[in-house]
């Protein structure tokens, strides 16, 4: 079955905020096979802060798009939340998306031509919630990310690691229990990058549950539990017991510019 | 999401490609615009033709030999030999729903007025034949009783006639030779113009119908008796009256059919606003080819702009966006394309048919059911032609439009 050398928490359903059993994800390409992943089981609780490794195309974005809903495995289950994911309607799975998770995509993926705050009630609009209610949440969560003077700009007036920010923002705005984000830091320089390490360990420190996908191991050290996946499979997966705070990481780091908005 | 979320965001979308919302607004401005003028140019055809019918007189009857048939007036040999003067006497005596009358024959025939010559229809009639169709001299007089009776040689001559055969002066008094006899014209009509059929009225020569019957065609029978009613409400009266008159003076039995017809204004009116009907609709349908194409356009750059923007669609479901928004999205955006084309073409085909109406003498009139009719065609175009885009855009799956590059 999967191979972990190391002690990992338990895959029991008690407890549990995902849990996820020989979940399989295969593609066909044509007349090929592609299999993502090919059995993967795994339990994930309240608060945890998971940082997944692993070689490029050994199937970790796949695996996210299925914990974010965005799209469905092949076989196994899925349980979120004690529901069964993979039973819902697409209506149904777009409200949960909408309710319990935040995505940040390693490239923003933020609407161009539209500003900051718009961008972040955008789940908002999806939702229940009135205009006024609705700035009022966005202000917040851009305030939350350290952009409350750049409500206004948009994508292309803002640097990178602003508008990953504003991306972390919209993931926040309708308070998910999970945040989920596919290589974060990816386009970032390093000092942003843990930067918005630091954003994600505030927002664990509040209770919402990340998971993380990165292939850095410094940006690793930032999450409390490594799972490494090869081949589709977990290969590893253990608790990191001394996490790093980004905090002290930037403070140690040598002072520069502060960034200034394209 | 709300409706009102929807439509803003379905105006900036649109406000993004303004030249591009602007071009394809185009098609359904031009489909509109072209539509309310041409209904405006029909229906002004209309209300002219039945105002050209209503100055003939609305309790006119005319009786016309021969049976009818569903078609109108059978022709062939024999059965214009049914109307006699007697019969018109009769009808004068006996009919007392029956007004003025007026004994019609008809001969064709060239007319000669010195040097000039005309060829024209004369129509032989009785002295009240002008008060019957209420139609007037412009100058001199017009034929009596008297006339009538000695069969004299004198006619009346319509505008376009006297305008052709006395370029530079007064025909009153003159001697025109019709079919070679000599007749004197009395006076000259008032200008009528074209009738509902498009023919010209005053191209026309009046004489006693005598003077016709006895002097140039020596047909002994009536081509038709025109009759007033004494009131326009008496019009049925009037024809049920002739009809069994003339029916017992034919000796005919009871179930055959008869051997002459009665017409009035409103049958006439009904076939010429029926013409111009037709004619309304075929002009608003080659018009609404156009709003068609226009449709096709603004689903073509629906259609780019799904593709185009399917990154966005994807970013809008990672957060919650079911397919019905999605859906709404597109649709509410191809209605509000379609619905400021709808808009604007309103104005301009207005605006256009005012302008058609000034420069062209052309009546146009444009009535709300056409602008209703429009509005409605450009609301339905914006749903038929939106919405397959926008269902294409609803049944993306997540993950492949975010991947979409
Ligand atoms: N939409 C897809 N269609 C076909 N194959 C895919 C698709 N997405 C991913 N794959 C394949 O699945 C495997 C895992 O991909 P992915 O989950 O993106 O890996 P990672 O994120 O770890 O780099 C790869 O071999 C990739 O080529
Ligand atoms: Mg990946």
């Amino acid at each position: 079955m999967i191979g972990r050398d190391e002690p990992a928490p338990a895959p029991t359903s008690d407890g549990q905020l995902i849990q996820i059993d020989h979940l399989v994800k295969t593609y066909l390409l044509g007349e090929v096979e592609v299999h993502a992943l090919r059995g993967v089981t795994l339990g994930i609780r309240r608060g945890e802060f998971v940082a997944i490794m692993g070689a490029s195309g050994s199937g970790k974005s796949t695996f996210m798009n299925i914990l974010g809903c965005l799209d469905k495995p092949t076989k196994g289950t899925y349980i979120l939340d004690g529901i069964d994911v993979s039973r819902l309607t697409r209506d149904e799975l777009a409200h949960i998306r909408n309710s319990k998770l935040g995505f940040v995509f390693q490239g923003f993926n933020l609407l161009s031509r539209t500003s900051a705050i718009e961008n972040v009630e955008l789940p908002l609009l999806y939702g229940t919630s009135s205009i006024r209610d609705r700035e009022e949440r966005a202000v917040k969560a851009l305030n939350m990310v350290g952009l409350g003077d750049r409500v206004h700009h948009y994508p292309n007036q803002l640097s990178g690691g602003q508008q990953q920010r504003v991306a972390i923002a919209r993931a926040l705005v309708n308070d998910p229990s999970i945040v989920l984000a596919d290589e974060p830091t990816g386009n970032l320089d390093s000092r942003t990058s843990v930067e918005v390490m630091g954003i994600f360990q505030e927002l664990n420190e509040k209770g919402i549950t990340i998971i993380l996908v990165t292939h850095e191991p410094d940006i690793a050290q930032f999450a409390k539990r490594h799972i490494i996946f090869r081949d589709g499979r977990i290969k590893s997966d253990r608790i990191n017991s001394s996490p790093k705070l980004a905090a002290e990481v930037i403070s140690e780091l040598p002072a520069v510019d502060q960034e200034e908005p394209v | 999401m709300k409706i009102l979320n929807i439509l803003i965001s379905a105006f900036r979308a649109l406000q993004r490609n303004k030249m591009r919302s602007f071009l394809t607004m185009l098609g359904i401005i031009i489909g509109v615009a072209a539509v309310i003028a041409m209904l405006a140019i029909g229906q002004g055809a209309q209300y002219s033709v039945e105002q050209q019918i209503s100055s003939l007189g609305t309790n006119v009857l005319i009786v016309y030999p021969g049976s009818q048939n569903t078609g109108g007036i059978k022709g062939g040999a024999g059965t214009n030999t049914t109307l006699t003067e007697d019969d018109c006497i009769a009808i004068q005596r006996e009919c007392p729903a029956v007004g003025l009358i007026s004994p019609g024959t008809r001969a064709g025939g060239q007319i000669i007025a010195g040097n000039m010559n005309w060829a024209t229809g004369i129509e032989g009639t009785g002295s009240d034949y002008l008060e019957i169709r209420k139609w007037g001299i412009e100058y001199g007089d017009f034929y009596t009783d008297a006339d009538i009776k000695a069969a004299a040689k004198v006619c009346v001559l319509g505008k376009t006639v006297a305008d052709a055969l006395f370029p530079d002066g007064s025909p009153v008094g003159q001697t025109v030779r019709i079919r070679n006899v000599p007749c004197k014209v009395l006076g000259v009509l008032t200008k009528k113009g074209q009738n509902a059929m498009g023919q010209d009225q005053d191209d026309v020569v009046l004489a006693p119908w005598t003077t016709v019957k006895r002097r140039l065609t020596w047909f002994p029978y009536l081509r038709q008796i025109l009759v007033s009613a004494t009131s326009p409400g008496n019009i049925p009266v009037a024809q049920t009256q002739i009809t069994e008159l003339l029916r017992m003076r034919h000796k005919i039995a009871p179930y055959d059919a008869d051997d002459f017809s009665i017409r009035n204004q409103a049958d006439l009116a009904n076939a010429a606003t029926a013409t111009t009907q037709i004619l309304t609709i075929l002009l608003a349908s080659i018009a609404s080819v156009s709003l068609l194409v226009g449709g096709i356009g603004i689903m073509n750059i629906m259609l780019v702009s799904v593709t185009e923007r399917t990154r966005e669609i994807g970013i809008r479901m990672s957060v919650g966006a079911r397919s019905r928004d999605i859906l709404m999205q597109f649709l509410i955006e191809a209605l509000v394309l379609s619905l400021l084309g709808g808009i604007t073409g309103i104005l301009l085909g207005v605006g256009g048919s005012g302008a058609i109406s000034s420069l062209a003498k052309w009546p146009t009139i444009i009535t709300f059911f056409s602008i209703l009719l429009s509005f409605g065609f450009s609301i339905a175009i914006g749903i038929f032609f939106g919405f397959y885009p926008a269902r294409k855009a609803a049944m993306l799956n997540p993950i492949d439009a975010l991947r979409y590059e």
